[in-house]
């Protein structure tokens, strides 16, 4: 490691894997009440599980990104950190602070919760994606602002690189959307209308600078390519997402109240949507076979081209399935949509982060690679999730193509719950492959712990 | 990409597309701030129904059900669910929750009061009457 502040990124990188191993096992108990519907009732209803689950997905990607750029933002500015003790400080507030929120979600009735952390000042509670405590979002916009703070300072005083720059915005824009989180008008529309520019905003604005700007950096790690060419390619890229994806709000835009012409915007802006998953999926094998050195680290070379792959399939693919209005007319809200959420998150947010931690962690732990047992045990991880993702992305999408049939598209629709009932053979069979995400999930935790021997020291 | 293309021309390229393409959105939400009175129901967003939204939130029924769509999907659509069930319906469905059915989906009870359900009720009325160009297909949601 070049400077001893990036060391800061350590924990985080230990908790989102920690979170993330949470997230899977709530996961699996959602997946078992879909065909055992009162499996764990009353103690974990569905809706504590599934905001459990979506909660530690988007909390254990933050520690990410922010692990991520504790460690990326001191290299690419080749300075030390403004200031790792309030780096450390904030990890463990929002740690305690996610911890808490979890255990509220899971041990007080959600209304009990709301009428202990305030709800009643600030009604912000009980949205999708948004169901945190009024406390808890506080403390996240605090952890963000000091996160932000301590970057910037540290941006300021040393060298300004593109990929810094593309990052530094992605985190900005992050933590600016958020603040939309605490505006929850009466009226049903508009706050549908700007629910949007959190969750849309999110993760197909902002976060896809965030993604660029890691997969770029350790792209220029591990390939050894030019900086001009890699974060020329960087800003083709965000331009791409940025110009595709703004608009492309407009697909959440057709059925909740909003004018028609959104049905037209939404659609030919989100159709353009895939391409920059595809240029990305292009230029990360372009740099691995231009690459100019053989870097020791496979692994994380096959999660960064793993990335580019699975996003395109997932955002790009299956988002543009189901986002052409006359056929979102039919999927809108069905397992369709949970079956674009899952591949999306995992190939384009959860491979980032773990292509960054692929990179990072051996440096971090004094070694420029794994050993060639330690890395052989990575990949197979990384094979057992990535076909287990594919796997729950296809069962979904059968199960979703069937549930539109019966419930919305023949001349005889039947009620939704008799609908489901006919999807029990997929749902087993998404369980199934959930149950194989999970092995994958504890063999590549596992790797941490495979001895590394003396061929590759540090770098 | 050939050397004729610089990174700096990259660069301007992007600030110049975002800002374009932000300016552009912003007009669009500015111009649906003035259509979506005509098709949000607000007439009808009595106090009865803002209190009914609470219920809805503070209970987290997004976490199971649809709202126009949005949502979990392990139980039915209720943006449609007065059109489809009617008032009393659904009060007597929540109050005599959960069903207990061995292996069947529950859903939890949660204790609502008499004015909470009613509240409920009245929101789940206004939402079905906001304009949702003709979504969903049909009455099952």
């Amino acid at each position: 490691m070049q400077y001893s502040s990036q060391s800061v990124a350590k924990p985080y990188f230990i908790a989102a894997i920690g979170l993330f191993l949470g997230q899977i096992l709530f996961g699996l108990i959602m997946g078992l009440q879909y065909v055992i519907g009162d499996f764990l009732f009353p103690a974990i209803p569905f809706n504590v599980a599934r905001m459990v689950h979506t909660n530690l997905l988007i909390v254990w990607l933050l520690f990410g990104f922010m692990g991520a750029a504790y460690y990326m933002i001191p290299e690419e500015t080749e300075t030390e950190l403004y200031s790792p003790k309030l780096a450390l400080l904030m990890f463990w507030v929002f740690l305690v602070a996610g911890a808490a929120t979890v255990l509220g979600y899971l041990l007080v009735p959600y209304a009990t919760l709301a009428q202990y952390t305030g709800n009643d000042i600030l009604e912000t509670m009980g949205r999708e994606f948004l169901e945190q405590p009024l406390l808890t979002k506080i403390g996240i916009v605090v952890v963000a602002l000091v996160f932000l703070f301590n970057l910037t300072m540290t941006m300021l005083k040393g060298r300004k690189t593109s990929i810094g720059l593309v990052l530094m915005m992605g985190l900005w824009g992050l933590a600016v959307f958020f603040l939309f989180s605490f505006y929850n008008p009466s009226n049903l529309v508009m706050d549908k209308y700007f629910w949007w520019w959190v969750v849309h905003l999110w993760v197909e604005g902002v976060w896809e600078l965030i993604l660029g700007a890691l997969l770029a950096f350790v792209l220029i790690k591990v390939t050894g390519v030019d900086r001009e060419v890699i974060e020329k390619w960087l800003y083709v890229i965000v331009t791409l997402s940025l110009v595709t994806g703004i608009i492309g709000t407009g697909h959440h835009y057709f059925w909740i109240g909003t004018p028609e012409y959104w049905q037209w915007w939404g659609s030919v802006f989100s159709a353009l949507e895939p391409i920059p998953f595809f240029a990305m999926t292009v230029f990360a094998f372009n740099m691995v076979n231009r690459r100019r050195r053989e870097h020791p680290n496979k692994a994380a070379t096959l999660w960064a081209l793993g990335t580019g792959v699975m996003s395109f399939l997932g955002a790009g693919v299956w988002g543009f399935l189901h986002t052409l209005a006359p056929v979102n007319y039919y999927t809108h809200g069905t397992q369709i949509t949970a079956a674009h959420g899952h591949m999306a998150f995992y190939g384009a947010y959860a491979m980032v982060v773990i292509t960054i931690i692929s990179y990072a962690m051996p440096i971090l732990r004094g070694r420029a690679a794994n050993s060639e047992k330690a890395q052989v045990m990575e990949m197979w991880s990384f094979w057992l999730m990535t076909v287990a993702m594919v796997f729950i992305t296809l069962f979904l999408t059968a199960a979703g193509i069937l549930q539109v049939w019966l419930q919305r598209y023949s001349a005889t629709p039947i009620p939704f719950m008799a609908a489901q009932d006919q999807l029990t053979i997929f749902y087993w069979l998404r369980e199934g492959a959930g149950v194989m995400f999970l092995i994958g999930l504890l063999v590549y935790i596992a790797s941490f712990f495979v001895g590394g021997n003396e061929k590759a020291k540090a770098a | 990409m050939s050397g004729t293309f610089t990174k700096s021309m990259a660069r301007n390229i992007f600030f110049g597309g975002t800002v374009f393409f932000a300016l552009l959105f912003l007009a669009l939400t500015f111009d649906s701030m003035q259509a979506i009175p005509k098709r949000d129901n607000h007439a009808n967003l009595t106090p009865s129904v803002v209190a009914g939204k609470k219920v809805w939130e503070t209970n987290n029924c997004i976490g199971c059900h649809t709202l126009m769509g949005e949502g979990a999907y392990f139980a039915p659509e209720l943006g449609n669910v007065y059109k489809r069930r009617g008032p009393e319906f659904i009060k007597a469905w929540i109050q005599s929750q959960p069903t207990g059915a061995p292996g069947r989906r529950q859903m939890p009870n949660f204790h609502l009061t008499e004015t909470q359900l009613n509240d409920l009720v009245e929101f789940l009325k206004y939402s079905s009457e906001i304009n949702t160009a003709n979504w969903p297909p049909n009455i099952e949601g």
